[in-house]
């Protein structure tokens, strides 16, 4: 086993020892600091991938898991891969150092957070390694636990319940989605592993079952990333300690979806469906993450809404990109996969500055006690250091030089411009709508970073007190600076990261069709359209900033019914409500309804089953010639068994029931059971001794007063289980298809020294049977004492209150 | 005899389906009966003497149904007796036969 398998454990092994080190040293020291190991090991550890990566390595490790079934822990490490994990460990590093001073150690129950958080952390870095599908998705479901728990981390508030709620059922709904559009893939190829499906493209795209297929992931992906219309549940998981917020929210488990449809593009990309599918719900829920962001009031819900528009831009992008996959050859088809490239480009930015931004704001957070930007302002003189980080944040995302998403939005824009101009999917017209939809979502991003930054940190302290002073010591800082050195470091050197790390990851997602060439990223080319086009953004977000309170006014109109919060309130409601429906109508509390079910069940199954398999024999050849005393028993026994059926007095069915056993020892007698019939003749008489003995206390028989319509019910079924046990009976005499096992047994003398074959079964071959019979009777007996013993208490109990 | 069982098997469905307790009851001894046959009828009716060696006989009826019969018998008599006690008490605490009038508290 190699340590990459040790080092990715590592999240999970550790996990478990948190409690341990929480309870031992949590007086003293934070727990955050032994946890802050894990991140920092797998980070360095998967430093050392870089080298062999960039030079264009893959590799791979398997570990078995259910090896029968075709599933194994298959690592894949290649440049995509290896983004996402860097992201993973990097932002993971950085929040567990933040969280160490947001979270207090004396209020909150850090076991349960770091236990949480670790978990989610194997299981994302798991996620983007694995190759097999299943594994893959039970990594990706325990993704979206893990961040149920985290979200409902402060669980005595109500809010931080449904938010993570929300959170469960749209993300898990998802999930099962995606789980089945696996299960149809791997009906297409035959094949549990994504490389293998990947080969497989051109089979996959031209078979029927391709469309349903695409549909399902593609719902995994979108759900999970928060596009629109599931984008719903990330507002409300801002209900989470702010260190989740960023590494879960923003950071890593939301794009989880975003590296589905990446990993996912060459075996679906190339098609028209997949292309708009992809970019057009991207680009719109880009315009529908920014245009709601700016009206937001919380900080956070602020920053969740433009997650939800940043994810949007990168998934729109990699829909972009897809198009290349449509053209064999070099030439067209680059000037698309640049889409693909910005797409991994801003994925990378988007983790730094948004990052830095949540930390910042978390920051404001705990030292004024809200969130809303009706009550903040001024904090600029009260808290200088944290707007360093917070201006250099909001401004990349705004995407204004010198920071790295004017780079990344500067390259978004190119790949609209690209798409717009392009040749197929039917692009004509809508090419220009794409461009135009780019451009409007990026004066709301700008309007909304604005928002951040000049609402908070400008104009003049209003009329709230900062709690003490700085209770947060300055270290918390660490984090957010570090970012934004990264945001800034990024903008002068975006070569190096290129070389190492995108153009490996971008010669991942597209792989075969088209030769590459070296992107050179330039913070500066020329004045071109591009450059226009971010030099309008500012000059209209500026203009509305400036009008903003009559922008709000213009959001007042949109009717509260049509927002998607309440369109998902409506739905959960009408689910319960119908759910409990159908649940009241069923489950009657009623025995006798249930038995219906399950012998209806058994007819349909056992008589369907046989009738369908063709095991049905109705011949009569292998059956023994009936002899006139046993015509005579078996009317008898019809006959009884009829009585029993219309007894009007009690004392009758009794007796008929006492009769029928007596028949069937008799029966035994004529079948050469000589010991069966000695035990009925004795287990007959103490059965009826037995109802008689309790006939005294039970009331008399009374005329069932039911509906027709319940006896015939009855009736029916239990024909049917007549008819079913018949047919079986036949088919068993008319079907043989195993040798009897009896044959072992009639050597009983010489093994056992009886001459009874039947007690020498019982006893001797069978001992163990015979004394778990034992035992059953023994606990039937010991129950019938219980129960009138019981009864005896509690009538001493009721003479004695008398 | 495989129609006797079906009919054993009808009768005591449908007793079993009724609401009152002994009906029930009574419905399972006979379906208990009903299954009893059936495992005799699968083993084969009458192909020689009784399973017991030393009489001379060359071939007998098979012995495993019959040893998987004995231990049915008696374990049916054990479940009978248990739901007869059971309903004996269910009658004395609650005051009714009928299954109809059990279904559990209205809030559930």
């Amino acid at each position: 086993m190699h340590c990459f398998y040790l080092i990715n454990a590592i999240p999970f092994a550790y996990a478990l020892i948190v409690p341990l080190l929480y309870k031992k040293f949590n007086a003293k020291i934070h727990t955050g600091w032994f946890v802050l190991v894990v991140p920092l090991l797998v980070f360095l550890h998967l430093l050392t991938y870089i080298p062999p990566v960039a030079k264009g390595k893959i590799i791979s490790f398997t570990l078995p898991w259910i090896p029968s079934y075709d599933i194994n822990f298959t690592a894949y490490i290649d440049g995509l891969s290896l983004v996402f994990s860097l992201i993973i460990a990097g932002i993971g590093l950085l929040v567990t150092f933040y969280s160490i001073y947001y979270l207090s150690k004396q209020k909150e129950a850090l076991h349960n957070f770091y236990i949480y958080l670790l978990l989610f952390m194997g299981s994302m870095l798991g996620l983007v390694f694995a190759d097999n599908i299943y594994v893959l998705y039970v990594f990706w479901e325990i993704t979206s636990i893990t961040s149920f728990l985290l979200i409902a981390y402060w669980f005595e508030r109500e809010k931080s319940r449904s938010g993570a709620q929300k959170s469960l059922l749209i993300t898990i709904f998802g999930g099962l989605a995606m789980l089945s559009g696996f299960i149809l893939l791997s009906l297409i190829t035959g094949t549990h592993s994504i490389r293998e499906m990947i080969v497989q493209a051109g089979m996959i795209q031209s078979h029927p079952l391709f469309i349903p297929s695409m549909l399902l992931v593609l719902l995994g992906a979108f759900t999970k990333s928060a596009q629109f219309p599931f984008s719903t549940w990330l507002p409300d998981a801002m209900e989470a300690p702010t260190p989740v917020s960023a590494y879960l929210h923003s950071a890593t488990m939301v794009k989880a979806g975003i590296y589905l449809v990446a990993r996912c593009t060459t075996i679906f990309g190339g098609v028209p469906e997949w292309f708009w599918l992809v970019s057009g719900t991207g680009l719109f829920t880009l315009l529908y993450g920014s245009i709601n962001a700016v009206r937001q009031t919380d900080l956070k819900a602020l920053l969740a809404y433009s997650t939800v528009g940043q994810l949007g831009l990168i998934m729109g992008l990699l829909g972009l990109g897809s198009a290349a996959l449509y053209f064999d050859v070099v030439g067209e088809g680059v000037l698309y996969a640049i889409a693909v490239f910005a797409a991994i480009f801003h994925l990378v930015n988007h983790a730094t500055f948004k990052g830095c931004l949540f930390m910042v704001i978390g920051i404001i957070d705990l030292e004024t006690g809200t969130r809303d930007i009706k009550k903040l302002g001024g904090l600029l003189q009260l808290m200088p250091l944290s707007f360093l980080p917070a201006l250099i944040g909001s401004f990349a995302m705004a995407g204004l030089p010198p920071f790295n998403g004017f780079l990344s939005k500067e390259m978004f824009f190119t790949a609209v411009l690209n798409a717009s101009k392009m040749s197929i999917f039917h692009m004509g017209t809508w090419g220009n709508i794409l461009a135009l939809v780019a451009w409007v979502a990026s004066v709301f991003t700008f309007v909304y970073c604005m928002i951040i930054l000049l609402r908070t940190f400008g104009g003049r302290p209003k009329g709230y007190k900062l709690k003490k002073s700085h209770i947060t010591p300055i270290a918390i800082l660490i984090p957010p600076f570090i970012l934004a050195a990264l945001v800034i470091i990024i903008f002068f050197y975006p070569n190096a990261l290129a070389k190492y790390l995108l153009q490996p990851a971008w010669q991942a997602v597209l792989p075969t069709k088209i030769t590459l060439q070296q992107i050179e990223i330039n913070a500066w080319h020329g004045l071109n359209v591009e450059f226009l086009m971010t030099i309008g953004v500012v000059v209209a977000g500026a203009f509305l900033y400036k009008t903003l309170e009559r922008l709000y006014s213009i959001y007042r109109y949109y009717p509260k019914m049509l927002t998607l919060n309440n369109i998902y309130e409506f739905l959960l409601e009408k689910m319960e409500a119908v759910s409990l429906a159908i649940t009241r109508r069923y489950m009657t509390g009623f025995v006798r309804d249930y038995l219906v079910y399950i012998l209806g069940f058994v007819v349909l199954m056992i008589g369907g089953t046989a009738f369908l398999s063709g095991g049905i024999s109705l011949s009569l050849s292998g059956d023994a010639p009936i002899n006139f005393y046993e015509l005579g028993l078996l009317v008898a026994m019809i006959c009884s068994a009829l009585t029993v059926l219309l007894a009007r007095s009690r004392l009758t069915a009794v007796i008929a029931v006492g009769a029928l056993g007596l028949l069937i020892a008799f029966l035994f007698v004529l079948f050469r059971a000589p010991d069966l019939a000695l035990t009925q003749l004795v287990v007959e008489t103490i059965t009826t001794a037995l109802f008689l003995l309790c006939f005294y206390h039970l009331p008399k028989l009374k005329k069932e007063n039911s509906t027709i319509q319940f006896k015939a019910v009855n009736v029916l079924v239990s024909v049917g289980v007549g008819v079913v046990t018949t047919m079986l009976a036949l088919s068993v005499r008319g079907n043989s298809l195993f040798k009897t096992i009896s044959g072992f047994y009639e050597n009983a003398y010489e093994l056992a020294g009886a001459k009874n074959i039947v007690n020498a079964i019982l006893v001797d071959f069978r001992g163990f049977d015979t004394m778990l019979e034992i035992l059953v009777l023994s606990i039937a007996g010991l129950g019938v004492y219980a129960l009138i013993k019981i009864h005896l208490v509690g009538r001493r109990e009721n003479e004695a209150n008398k | 005899m495989s129609i006797v069982v079906g009919i054993l098997f009808a009768i005591g469905t449908y007793l079993i389906l009724s609401k009152i307790f002994l009906r029930i009851i009574l419905g399972t001894s006979i379906i208990g009966h009903g299954a009893n046959l059936l495992l005799l009828t699968m083993g084969g009716l009458k192909k020689g003497g009784p399973p017991l060696l030393g009489l001379q006989e060359l071939n007998f009826t098979d012995a495993l149904p019959q040893a998987l019969l004995l231990t049915a018998i008696v374990i049916n008599f054990a479940t009978t007796a248990l739901f007869l006690v059971l309903s004996y008490r269910a009658y004395k605490v609650l005051g009714t036969d009928d299954v109809g009038e059990l279904r559990g508290y209205p809030d559930e």
